[in-house]
């Protein structure tokens, strides 16, 4: 059984012009232990899709269909108690800015106390508490955490902010870790470090991974397997060298054209068009707008066909009766 | 990824990025429908629509027009709510119904005068003391207005109101000078930011005068929260008349004053409730109207989903 | 009286009387303005004071609860409630609880603030309430108190509803920030989230618009000590108005301008001790 299935996944939000059907029908399975990439332009359903796994979700969004399961059960439906343990002992996130992840009017020590505090079965004292927190904060390679500990957020740099979120999630992620672009907002360098420590931290402990970005560089040395999403719909997964070095779909062979390269080679492709409106999806495949190999049949909706050496592709081009023609 | 087209929000992006190209019918649409979406703020604008029609037509729509100045039927004194008279009579006779409607012109009319007087000039020196931030101007307008500010608007009125003969003219003149400097503050306070914006610095450049930088460029973007100010003020400075007029500080009899019949009908509470109830609760729907206008208002201009 | 002098002269005459004593004499007391000071504004501050007390303590309560359940019908209860509590006027709620607690049913008195047959403590601070716990007079601590409840909740009435809206927005807030998400995924409990974490950042907005409104109460005491003839500042300020007493009149309006300045010094140091980005940023020179 795997340790996490979101099965058909249909996510809506409700705005002035209407209904936005922003999840159209995602599906993405996790082995313990594994690293997954969720990669795509901005605003594709990246945050919706591990949201919904978390059940955070604002309050303008609604599950429209399908399911997640964790460790086989629904997460979406469970009972709040059960969620809560969940959240507690199993699975933990990461935001994208640290500056805003951490509550600005309280020490670290007070909320990451409290954290390990909720998460423990026992009543801890105040020695183990403490004990705790320097661990993680050593996990997440904070120098000075006695310093760290008795600081506001803002206080601390980004770089250090991110190890904290980090620390905090290691305390109750012992299962999975969902990170949601943990360095975009942090410098370059830093972000590179940050990647590397949770990359280690997480094969250490066997944690298992969702990571989220649009910096495809990132991912490639991180990940085991790469989900690739277009406007809500998974439209290819497969391992991580396969999809950098084969990539099937249309949409990533743009995408990795379009990162540009150090090696040179002029100004990167970019990809035509739009991202399509969340209102008037069109109904079939959601990328035919911008396809240069658009068909006929592609008002339809395309479902995963085995494609290149490992991979699995959301596109008619895979499907056997139409590839001939 | 700077190359890649800028695609959708899926959360709080996606409504701004449907804003580009939309026509002017679209954009009141939008404001109406932030408007409408709290179904308080229409009966609010209901409310208020319905107030101001009573005042505008008070003369044709009261059943007792004369009622309204001086006029005395100690037959009819002290009636209590009845068909004849809805809201009953008060201690002289007059129609507390027909009184109410008349009342209402007096408050609208308090309100209008002071908001027009006080939101002008507020405003301006806002607008001035924003523009030349941090010289020597800005800091006596702003430590004018604090000066102001430290005073009760109703206590400042009132003191105001006192020295100058009790009439309905100086309280007006008395509400509106306790009212101006929220205005420099709150135009103040976002000016000053804006002012420093790459555009507003733009316009500077290419020689816009400082004239056109103040109306042109930074009060379009102060307007949302002044207008939500003014009608919540609406509301405000009608309380503060009534209240001048309560302790016998505003308009003088015979002027029909929601605020003057409240008073003198609380000498005859509780025996005859109605002389000052009904006077009071027509102060409290024209608040309340104008209270849940403004934040109808308010959320017409701000952002965000739910 | 310096009349002839100019008015620059005069002003500083004035002021130098304000730093030594002479406030001028009061026509309508006869006396020093400074001695009605002192006997009339303890029973106002006391006044002002309870109704900050019942301000606070009933509109965080009621703004957490209406946050953090956004759009439900308790939250939809708050607002009517809030729109009431803005809409009518201190003085209209002033007489309708004088009509329905007061005179119907004789729950609570109607005016004064002690029962005829109590003595008053003797004078400490002026504050009864105080002077008569200082005594041990438990008694006329009691009455004291029973006689501050009506007057005390018609002064906080508007107050209670104005903050109340202003936590429950802030609440809102705080409830869509990333670090209460963040808190909801590290499995904190949502009693600790709420009571604790959304509570102080919350706390912030409410508690600075909370001192303006307490401090402008001395002008809505006006009208209560009017109705409930309670013998305080404001309603000796109310009758040196009445009567054009320009001594009395300007040291009314400079109390109430002190006031104002006191309440926003406590609220600089309220909300830098809620708010250490206000607190240490002079300091470690962020």
């Amino acid at each position: 059984m795997p340790l996490l299935e979101v099965k058909d996944l249909r996510v809506n939000y409700r705005v002035y012009e209407g209904t936005l059907k922003v999840l159209n029908g995602v599906n993405i399975s996790l082995e313990k232990g594994e690293k997954v990439g969720i990669i795509g332009e901005s605003a594709c359903g990246k945050t919706t899709t591990v949201k919904s796994v978390m059940r955070l979700l604002a309050s303008n969004a609604k599950i429209a269909g399908g399911e997640v399961r964790y460790a086989g059960e629904d997460v979406l439906t469970m009972a709040k108690g059960r969620l809560r343990d969940l959240r507690r002992k199993k699975m933990s996130m990461i935001f994208q800015d640290p500056s805003a992840a951490l509550n600005p009017v309280f020490t670290i020590r007070q909320q990451l106390y409290d954290i390990i505090k909720f998460s423990a079965d026992t009543r801890l004292s105040k020695e183990e508490t403490h004990e705790g927190a320097l661990k993680y904060l050593k996990e997440a390679a904070l120098p000075e955490p006695e310093r760290i500990l008795d600081s506001y957020p803002f206080q601390l740099s980004g770089g250090m902010k991110q190890r904290v979120s980090i620390a905090m999630a290691l305390v109750s992620a012992n299962e999975l870790l969902i990170a949601d672009e943990p360095g975009t907002s942090l410098d370059v360098t830093i972000e590179d470090q940050i990647m590397r420590l949770l990359k280690k931290i997480v094969e250490e402990k066997e944690i298992s991974v969702i990571l989220i970005t649009h910096a495809l560089g990132t991912v490639k040395n991180f990940v085991d397997r790469i989900y690739v999403m277009y406007a809500g719909t998974i439209v290819e997964e497969g391992p991580t060298k396969e999809v950098f070095n084969n990539p099937q779909h249309p949409y990533t062979q743009m995408l990795i054209k379009a990162v540009p390269k150090l090696t040179g080679g002029g100004v990167p492709e970019g990809i035509l068009g739009q991202v399509p409106s969340y209102l008037t999806p069109p109904s079939g495949c959601r990328f035919v707008t911008r396809c240069p190999y658009r068909m006929e049949v592609c008002d339809q909706v395309p479902r995963m066909y085995k494609a290149g050496t490992d991979q699995k592709a959301a596109c008619f081009l895979y499907d056997e009766g139409h590839r001939s023609k | 990824m700077g190359t890649l087209t800028h695609g959708l929000g899926c959360e709080g992006e996606a409504v701004n990025n449907l804003k580009s190209g939309r026509s002017l019918s679209e954009r009141y649409g939008r404001y109406w429908y932030k408007f409408r979406r709290n179904k308080l703020s229409i009966i609010g604008l209901a409310a208020i629509i319905a107030v101001i029609f009573i005042a505008l037509f008070a003369p044709w729509l009261s059943p007792y027009p004369s009622n309204a100045g001086l006029f005395v039927n100690f037959a009819a004194a002290g009636q209590a709510p009845s068909g004849t008279h809805v809201f009953g009579t008060e201690e002289i006779g007059r129609d507390i119904f027909s009184r109410i409607m008349f009342g209402f012109q007096y408050s609208l009319m308090l309100m209008v005068v002071v908001l027009s007087i006080s939101v002008a000039p507020g405003v301006i020196l806002g607008l001035i003391a924003g523009y030349y931030n941090g010289r020597g101007i800005s800091v006596v307008i702003m430590r004018l207005a604090d000066v102001f500010v430290a005073v009760p608007p109703l206590l400042l009125a009132l003191s105001v109101a006192s020295v100058l003969t009790p009439s309905a003219v100086n309280a007006m003149l008395a509400v509106s000078l306790a009212w101006w400097p929220w205005y420099t503050r709150l135009v103040y306070s976002s000016s000053s930011s804006i002012r420093n914006e790459d555009y507003v610095r733009a316009a500077e450049l290419v020689g816009a005068s400082r004239w056109h930088i103040m109306f042109k460029e930074i009060l379009p973007n102060s307007l949302g929260s002044i207008l939500t100010k003014v009608t919540l003020d609406c509301g405000w400075v009608i309380l503060i008349g009534a209240s001048l007029s309560y302790v016998g500080l505003g308009a003088q009899a015979p002027t029909p004053d929601l605020g003057t019949m409240i008073a003198e009908g609380a000498a005859y509470l509780p025996a005859q409730w109605w002389i000052s109830i009904f006077p009071a609760f027509a102060i409290v729907v024209v608040i309340l109207g104008f209270n849940l206008l403004g934040d109808g208002i308010n959320d017409m201009f701000s952002s965000g989903i739910s | 009286m310096h009349l002839n002098d100019p008015i620059f002269v005069q002003y500083f005459y004035w002021v130098q009387g304000i730093f030594t004593g002479d406030w001028g004499i009061a026509l309508f007391t006869q006396r020093n303005v400074l001695l009605d000071v002192q006997e009339f504004l303890p029973s106002t501050v006391e006044l002002i004071a309870v109704a900050a007390i019942i301000d606070l303590l009933i509109a965080v309560p009621l703004g957490l609860v209406a946050g953090r359940y956004a759009n439900s019908a308790v939250d939809n209860g708050v607002r009517i409630l809030s729109y009431i509590g803005i809409a009518i006027p201190s003085f209209v709620v002033a007489v309708l609880l004088q009509i329905s607690l007061g005179y119907g049913t004789h729950l609570f008195p109607i005016i004064g603030r002690l029962s005829q047959t109590t003595a008053p403590p003797p004078t400490i601070t002026g504050l009864y309430t105080i002077d008569s716990l200082l005594t041990g007079n438990f008694g006329a601590f009691g009455d004291a108190l029973w006689h501050l409840v009506l007057p005390a909740f018609a002064l906080a009435l508007g107050p209670i509803a104005q903050e109340a809206r202003i936590m429950r927005s802030a609440v809102v807030e705080n409830l869509h920030s990333d670090y209460t998400l963040s808190e909801i995924s590290h499995g904190l409990p949502e009693r600790t989230i709420a009571l604790k974490y959304l509570m102080k950042p919350s706390l912030i907005p409410t508690i600075t618009i909370y001192a303006l409104d307490i401090s402008a109460q001395i002008g809505n005491a006006f009208l209560i000590e009017l109705i409930f003839n309670w013998p305080g500042f404001s309603r000796y300020g109310l009758n040196a108005m009445l009567s054009k007493d320009l001594n009395a009149i300007v040291a009314v309006v400079l109390v109430a301008g002190i006031m104002f300045a006191v309440a926003n010094i406590l609220v600089d140091l309220v909300v830098g001790y809620l708010d250490p980005r206000i607190r240490l940023r002079g300091r470690s020179g962020e």
